[in-house]
């Protein structure tokens, strides 16, 4: 099936989130659409799949205009999507999931179950996916739940199947069982949009490469394309990004957390069992796919989840302590949901710089609070941090995610601290805001705090770590240096201790990581890496990463 | 309205991990008021339970307990129990089982205790029968609520449809002389209630807990005012005729069941046939699926193709509907005429039959069940001069009702998008 976009248009208020974009996707074609968070890419999706109405333009499908409404009308055209944020029902098994919306009765409007679930045994068998049709959905990883979410495409007959940033929640090795499947689907002449801001894993399987930025298509290429003269159309600048660290001298033990175990959500037990130490002058990167204990562990050091053990900040311990008192004794904390945690939206700018120090002075006097020195700090801040806003006074949640993050960045590192625990500091973020972020985490850690990174972005830890811990089900699997091969922490990342991952991706160096000396990692906006200088050595692609990735471990 | 902050406080308790001795204490405790409380300060001697109504065809003989004995060995079944809950990991199935024969023995230790204070025999079938009566509006409005909720949408406007079903069907009743007339005329002011709940809730996404309680505010002051307009100062329109009893031939000359299940008004049947209809579409059929995926991840479903907002349109309007069939009840299907606030909170202890009984028909209509029992108990307690005020009785479906968010019977789940309205991304 041929799929061509012409002219989509689709604006929000003033905001042009799709500005004409002209797309031919061919049969049996895998074609990327690459761009940083923001750029449009979901829009022109979600506009394809029937969520979002575009304002101009039409869909034609092997040359016949369609008009598509719904997502029953793209279902019908034969548009499958696979949602960046699975649409899936926890509490129902896979075989309700799958057929949810095409149900087969058995007359009365009974379900016929046995008939979906061999519906679902038949394709999961054709794709080679191993799926059990009876399992519940939230008893399966993300991985296996992204493979329910294709069967579920497939079900419905999809020509065409969109997969929005289908690796951002996936282990290296579950991506590459994702790039598999996509071959397989491929070779039975379907047609695959692959949206991505990672640029080793658009490289690896697109056929072509559509670059989107601000909302407009800016370049179509070969996957041959460097990783340099991407980035620059992604961005729109050529990318001179070095985060100029030297080399850590790490000074006494600051942070000792010491057999942490904390309680998820849902009872279960989210950190096992959890020690590690961190000493000034040195940044420690926790890795891991997201959802393995990294928001329990920095919640629970924070107080702000219940947790057993002892988290211990220059020999005094902080159990009992409440969060605010944690704050107080010298942790800047950057939590992982700005927006949910971090700010308050309708607060101005400075008022949300002043959140945990409004009490205090300078900025009350007993009862009173006084603005004047509140705003003047603010303004000093402001500038200091180049947040971009009209004024002080400005609502916090008008503001792009980028300066929401460096108000936070700002406050939190206006303090003296101890010790900096930030989770996920750049998710979001365009180039030139993470390149500040990551300079001024750089800068605490050579002030002699203690730095503790949590990130599910593997371009940001080895941009920034010392140290790497890797976390797996609530547990850390192990500790390595910030030179290991990439294979190796995704084999942890899998769950296999640090011994294990070495030996199984041996000493080949496909895979390694440059220093950060040679070239340095581009954390994109939520990552993807590139050489800074262009012409810098081919980074390997995920898509093969070399023969010790097809051994791992089944998830 | 003091029911109401109860109720709304405990469906919105956060679930908390790790009751694992809770349900341990709960059973001792009770075993425990059953021998220390009620087995000591039974009056020495039998008590007596007759086991057929007066003039039935078949007159079984009546059963005599030795009343403290009884409530020490229901005290020890008890505490044995909590015992073995404390030490011993045991299946949900067993869980359940357990808090079923606990509850039983507590209550045989009740009628024991009570019994004993009199002479005259404690009829067991005009007891159950009772209880099944005044759990007939329980269970439609359980069902009710279930049916809304299982989409995606609260309903605390239950008690608001049960009053406007009970007028409706009463004043349409008495003065066209149809009592099918009242029963739909009921059933349709139920679901006007709950289209006013519909359109509020999902087109205007007014929180639906503050709703809930301004419909049945609204349904309370509409129904007394036209109680004292047109009822009061006008006997026609409201006669008080109801439905008289349904005996089932054959199944309705057993002994003790006969009576209890298949004696009774038409509302009776239909609430069986609710039960029935409700429990197999909900869970086996393409209508139950599309319900539940759209209270679970109304995103998910719409995805899809389902169109969430017409589906829980269409749901809470059917909820309203059964719940304005559970008002009928209350004014046609038993005393006839209609009293303001004639309801007196029903549509509260409904929401949390639905919610004792996990957002399931099954466990929605043994929690009604236990609730119309206990009611009807506190009833009876009355009658026999047992020196305990029966109004501690008509507490139950409260406690349960906590005792159920509390995680205690196991973990009980909302819908996960209960509550939530659903606005397009």
């Amino acid at each position: 099936m041929k799929l061509e976009l012409r002219g989509i248009t689709k604006r929000f208020g003033s905001l042009v989130a799709n500005d004409h974009i002209d797309l031919v996707v061919q049969p049996g074609e895998i074609r990327a659409l690459l761009g940083e968070n923001g750029a449009g890419k979901s829009t022109l999706m979600n506009v394809l799949y029937g969520l979002l109405q575009p304002d101009e333009g039409e869909i034609l499908i092997n040359d016949e205009p369609v008009h598509i409404r719904s997502p029953k009308d793209a279902i019908n055209a034969g548009v499958g999507m696979v949602h960046q944020h699975f649409m899936l029902v926890p509490v129902f098994t896979v075989a309700e999931n799958v057929t949810l919306g095409v149900e087969r009765t058995r007359g009365l409007g009974l379900l016929d179950r046995r008939r979906a679930r061999r519906d679902v045994l038949e394709l999961s068998e054709r794709y080679g996916l191993q799926i059990n049709p009876d399992a519940r959905i939230e008893d399966l990883s993300v991985g296996v739940q992204q493979r329910v979410e294709i069967i579920k495409a497939l079900l419905r007959d999809a020509s065409v199947l969109i997969l929005d940033e289908p690796t951002a929640v996936l282990t290296p090795s579950e991506t590459e069982d994702l790039f598999r499947i996509m071959r397989e689907l491929q070779a039975g002449g379907r047609s695959i949009v692959f949206i991505s801001h990672k640029l080793k894993e658009v490289q690896a399987i697109a056929d072509t490469i559509t670059v989107i930025r601000r909302g407009q298509v800016v370049a179509e290429r070969p996957p041959s394309t460097s990783d340099a003269e991407l980035a620059s159309l992604m961005v729109g600048r050529s990318v001179q990004l070095r985060v100029s660290k030297a080399p850590a001298i790490p000074g006494d033990v600051r942070l000792s957390v010491r057999n942490l175990t904390v309680p998820g959500e849902r009872g279960e037990t989210a950190v096992n069992d959890v020690s590690f130490e961190v000493r000034g002058g040195e940044i420690l990167g926790i890795a891991g796919v997201q959802g393995n204990g990294q928001t329990e562990l920095s919640e629970a050091i924070m107080g702000l989840r219940p947790a057993l053990g002892a988290v211990l900040l220059d020999g005094a311990d902080l159990s009992g302590l409440s969060t605010r008192d944690r704050l107080r004794s010298g942790i800047g904390y950057v939590p992982e949901d700005r927006q949910e945690d971090g700010l308050v939206g309708d607060f101005s700018v400075a008022e949300n710089l002043i959140l945990d120090v409004y009490d205090r002075p300078p900025f009350a006097s007993g009862l009173a609070m006084k603005p004047g020195e509140i705003r003047r700090s603010a303004v000093a801040q402001v500038a200091e941090y180049d947040v971009r806003t009209t004024s002080v006074s400005t609502p916090v949640g008008t503001l792009s995610g980028g300066n929401q993050q460096k108000v936070i960045v700002a406050r939190e590192l206006s303090r003296d601290n101890k010790l900096l625990l930030a989770s996920q500091p750049t998710r979001g973020l365009d180039v030139g805001s993470i390149e500040f972020v990551h300079s001024q985490i750089v800068a605490q850690r050579d002030r002699g705090v203690a730095v503790v990174i949590v990130s599910s972005e593997l371009d940001e830890i080895y941009a920034l770590s010392d140290r790497i811990a890797v976390m797996y089900e609530g547990r850390i699997v192990g500790f390595c240096g910030p030179g290991t091969p990439e294979a190796e922490l995704g084999l942890m990342m899998a769950g296999a201790t640090a011994a294990q991952a070495a030996e199984e991706t041996g000493p080949s160096p496909v895979g390694h990581r440059p220093s950060p000396d040679e070239a340095l990692e581009l954390p994109g906006a939520t990552g993807g890496g590139m050489p800074a200088d262009p012409g810098g050595p081919d980074l390997p692609s995920a898509g093969d990463t070399g023969p010790g990735q097809g051994k791992e471990p089944e998830l | 309205m003091e029911r109401v902050t109860a109720i709304t406080t405990a469906v919105r308790a956060p679930l908390s991990p790790g009751r694992r001795y809770a349900a341990a204490i709960t059973f001792i405790a009770l075993g425990l008021v059953d021998i220390m409380l009620l087995g000591f300060f039974s009056h020495r001697g039998d008590a007596i339970f007759a086991l057929s109504l007066p003039g039935a065809g078949t007159q079984l003989p009546s059963l005599h307990a030795p009343a403290a004995l009884t409530c020490y060995v229901a005290g020890g079944i008890s505490i044995a129990l909590g015992l073995l809950r404390a030490f011993v990991e045991v299946s949900r199935r067993t869980k359940r089982l357990t808090i079923a024969i606990v509850l039983l023995c507590f209550l045989i230790a009740v009628l024991c205790w009570s019994g004993s204070a009199t002479t005259t025999p404690l009829n067991v079938v005009s007891l159950l029968q009772g209880s099944i009566e005044a759990s007939i509006p329980l269970i439609l409005g359980a069902l009710s609520g279930l049916l809304c909720e299982r989409s995606g949408v609260i309903n605390i406007a239950i008690e608001g449809q049960f009053l406007a079903g009970a007028f409706a069907s009463a004043i349409v009743a008495s003065a066209f002389g149809g009592l099918w007339l009242g029963l739909v005329a009921g059933s349709l002011a139920g679901g006007f209630i709950g289209l006013l709940l519909a359109v509020f809730a999902i087109t205007f996404l007014v929180d639906q807990i503050i709703l809930g309680v301004v419909l049945d505010v609204l349904a309370l002051g509409l129904t007394n005012y036209l109680f004292d307009r047109l009822m009061a100062q006008n006997p026609n329109y409201n006669t008080g005729i109801s439905f008289s009893s349904i005996k089932i031939p054959v199944l309705g000359d057993i002994p003790i069941i006969g009576p209890v299940f298949f004696n009774g008004p038409i509302f009776l049947y239909i609430t069986y046939g609710m039960i029935i209809v409700i429990q197999v579409a909900l869970f086996h059929s393409r209508w139950g699926l599309r319900v539940r995926a759209v209270g679970e991840h109304p995103a998910a479903a719409d995805t899809v193709g389902i169109k969430v907002l017409w589906i829980r349109y269409r749901n809470v309007l059917l909820g309203g509907l059964v719940a304005g069939i559970g008002g009928a009840y209350l004014t046609i299907g038993s005393v006839g005429s209609f009293n303001p606030d004639i309801s007196s909170g029903l549509g509260f202890i409904a929401l949390a039959a639905m919610i004792f009984g996990r957002w399931t028909p099954m466990g929605s209509v043994a929690a009604a069940l236990l609730f119309g029992f206990s009611e009807q108990l506190a009833y009876v307690m009355s009658t026999l001069n047992v020196p305990l005020p029966p109004t501690i009785l008509n507490m139950a479906p409260y406690v349960a009702t906590i005792i159920a968010v509390a995680g205690l019977v196991g973990k009980v789940r909302a819908p996960a998008a209960d509550g939530k309205p659903y606005v397009k991304a």
